[in-house]
């Protein structure tokens, strides 16, 4: 007999199930994925890195306006996405770029709110991705309202809400968790606890136990996972996913990972955190770990690594290419999207700024 | 040709009930719109008619109401929620502001929202604090919105069931002291859609602009004139946003004199746009200032002193009187 506490209460420990020197352990409610999984996500994680990377090196050449990169955050990227099914919904925030194009968006287009070039890129309902939200929470209750329309249509979809520890402190998150609850909405919602809002660290948000153990108060199971272990998500995140879907209700996953990066290019980290508070996160890489577990286990061979290296290089590639040239932007977008129909005053405007374009080119 | 005896919140109860049936899409929900049918009964026997899925209560936080609304909306259904009480819609705001008015600019068209955000509004009911507020202008000035304020039965009726079929989202706006207001109405009779403004009152003196709850005390306004010898124009704008300067203008022309009337502060509100707008494109017709008859900017009064608050009969006619009639 497990009491309800039990049931909502997350673990004591972060799941853990292939620690930083790249040993598997077991645990009592996670299995280790299977090979197969383990290689897809680590062909994944390189690629994940090399688009935080070369995304950045593009902000420095003045590619992107900003970039907030989920440089070893990749193992939570790419979970949520690999334990989501054709037809799941993805809500991202702005530091989602890896899970978006994970889900199979054009990395180009999925860029196009940190090129600025548009508020968003990607035709939201091609691979049922959300506009990426840069509000914190906000996106998390139309993610129910999304899971909640799913259910009444009849439906078997799941939505992967994603969010960061800053989010928490929001009243969106409370209120997106509650509605869910109260709702059985077939959501996930994923915090990715990286430790800092922009300079904000954990401390200030929260002196809960854990954000996972905020679902408690919602009557909505928590639990929690070593963001840095692919295995470990996999195996919590595919839990969630398969309880919402089974009609279990809402999942509430915190990942612990850290921000190795300042929160932006525009971000100077040294101004509130110390390089030795950083190092030891630095060991414990989230695509380290699972190449030395894949070594050992004799999986990962110099084929495997150069496929996975091709391909990483092919995305670097692509985005180097399709950023390099300068957007084509069209002034007359600004009026055309706010309604179905433009109105008398939006086509007033629209002529104006198209006039005072044509005298100034004359 | 069925004319019916009902009030504007009997004729809202309709539009709710015959969208319903018309679409299984349209789905009902706020704070206790369910078993007790709306604070103001406009949701009175929804759920028992089409069940807890279609017209159902929600956890008390309006945020989570319009975010829930905006993500049912992108998949599939058509949201209509109630926001009880105008101020009770704050904190509803971000969800409102930053996601309801933007997702279909952001997406380029792709995502488009065909919600309603009902929200009784306004003052007149002896309501306490936080019961009372006129925040159309709040809405109004957030592009992206439809904002729409029916001040007749028959308005009341069409217009939520034009804002219901509407392909955006729109604000729509409930004169409270107007719920119980009857009217002799049609309600098969087609009238004008969102967007157009009417003349509920012809006369070739002055033009009284008014929507929601003002129209009919402009209309009282004008009777009491005709009764002194004045002729006013009443426009019922139906719609702020979009906003018909063509019929506004059209009769501000033809009086060359124009009176604003709005219970909202009338500091940067929808009463100070139109007075700029038609200004600005009435200029050569008008024979005196615009002038406007608002509600002060304080907050809005307590029960016992809304009186002071609230445009009146004279204050409109004193306006009128003001409009330099010495010099034509």
């Amino acid at each position: 007999m497990t009491t309800v506490e039990e049931r909502l209460l997350p673990s004591a420990e972060p799941v853990r199930l292939i620690d930083q020197d790249g040993v598997p352990h077991d645990h009592p409610s996670y299995r280790l994925p299977t090979k197969e999984a383990l290689l897809d996500g680590y062909a994944q994680l390189i690629k994940g890195r090399r688009i935080n990377d070369q995304a950045s090196a593009l902000v420095r050449q003045g590619r992107l306006a900003v970039y907030p990169s989920s440089h070893g955050q990749e193992a939570c990227q790419v979970a949520a996405t690999m334990v989501m099914r054709e037809g799941d919904w993805l809500f991202p925030t702005y530091r989602d770029t890896v899970s978006i194009v994970s889900r199979g968006v054009d990395p180009i287009e999925t860029l196009t709110l940190l090129r600025g070039d548009w508020h968003s890129g990607y035709d939201p309902y091609a691979r049922k991705v959300a506009p990426q939200s840069t509000p914190l929470a906000t996106q998390l209750t139309h993610a129910v309202g999304v899971a909640h329309a799913a259910r009444l249509k009849g439906e078997d979809t799941v939505v992967m809400a994603l969010c960061g520890d800053g989010a928490t402190s929001e009243g969106d998150f409370h209120e997106a968790l509650n509605f869910a609850a109260v709702f059985h909405a077939p959501v996930v919602f994923f915090i990715q606890n990286n430790e800092y809002a922009i300079s904000v660290p954990l401390a200030r948000q929260t002196v809960a136990p854990s954000l996972a153990h905020k679902g408690i108060g919602y009557g909505v199971p928590g639990e929690r996972a070593d963001g840095n272990d692919l295995a470990g998500l996999l195996a919590v995140l595919g839990q969630a996913v398969d309880k919402a879907r089974a009609g279990e209700g809402p999942q509430l996953v915190e990942a612990h990972t850290y921000r190795v990066q300042a929160h932006t290019n525009a971000d100077d980290a040294t101004r509130y955190r110390n390089d030795d508070e950083v190092t030891p996160w630095l060991e414990r890489d989230p695509i380290k770990r699972l190449e030395t577990y894949l070594m050992q286990e004799g999986l990962l061979d110099d084929s495997v690594r150069q496929r996975a290296d091709a391909a990483a290089e092919e995305v670097a590639a692509e985005l180097r290419d399709g950023l390099m040239p300068d957007p084509s932007v069209d002034p007359a977008d600004l009026f055309a999207h706010l309604y179905s129909e433009q109105t008398q005053q939006l086509k007033e405007q629209a002529a104006f700024l198209r006039d005072e374009l044509a005298r100034e080119e004359a | 040709m069925t004319h019916v005896k009902i009030t504007m919140a009997q004729a809202l109860n309709q539009a709710l009930r015959d969208a319903m049936k018309a679409d299984d899409t349209v789905l009902m929900f706020g704070e206790d719109v369910g078993a007790l049918g709306g604070v103001f009964r406009i949701t009175d026997g929804l759920t028992a008619e089409f069940g807890e899925d279609r017209c159902f209560d929600t956890p008390l936080a309006e945020s989570g109401i319009v975010g829930m609304a905006v993500g049912l909306a992108m998949n599939g259904m058509r949201p209509v929620v109630e926001m009880q009480f105008d101020a009770f819609g704050y904190p509803a705001f971000e969800q409102i502001v930053s996601h309801v008015a933007k997702m279909r600019n952001r997406t380029r068209g792709r995502v488009a929202l065909p919600m309603v955000i009902r929200m009784p509004y306004a003052g007149g009911i002896g309501g306490v604090e936080h019961h009372c507020d006129s925040s159309e202008s709040y809405y109004a000035h957030t592009p992206g919105l439809t904002v729409v304020a029916p001040a007749t039965v028959a308005d009341a009726y069409t217009l939520l069931r034009k804002a219901i079929e509407f392909p955006d989202p729109v604000v729509f706006m409930e004169p409270k002291k107007l719920y119980w207001a009857k009217e002799e109405v049609d309600l098969t009779e087609d009238q004008p859609g969102i967007g157009t403004a009417v003349v509920r009152r012809e006369g070739a003196d002055a033009t009284l602009i008014a929507y929601g709850p003002s129209v009919p005390v402009a209309l009282e306004a004008a009777e009491v004139a005709a009764a002194e010898g004045r002729q006013l124009t009443v426009v019922d704008l139906r719609s702020i946003v979009p906003f018909d300067d063509e019929t506004v203008c059209a009769a501000v022309r033809r009086t060359g004199r124009a009176v604003v009337v709005a219970e909202a502060s009338g500091f940067a509100s929808v009463s100070s746009e139109i007075v700029a707008r038609v200004t600005e494109r009435c200029f050569h017709s008008l024979a005196a200032p615009i002038r406007r008859v608002t509600g002060f900017d304080i907050p809005y009064p307590p029960p016992k002193l809304e009186k002071y608050q609230l445009p009146g009969v004279d204050r409109i006619l004193d306006a009128v009187d003001d409009l330099q009639w010495e010099d034509s």
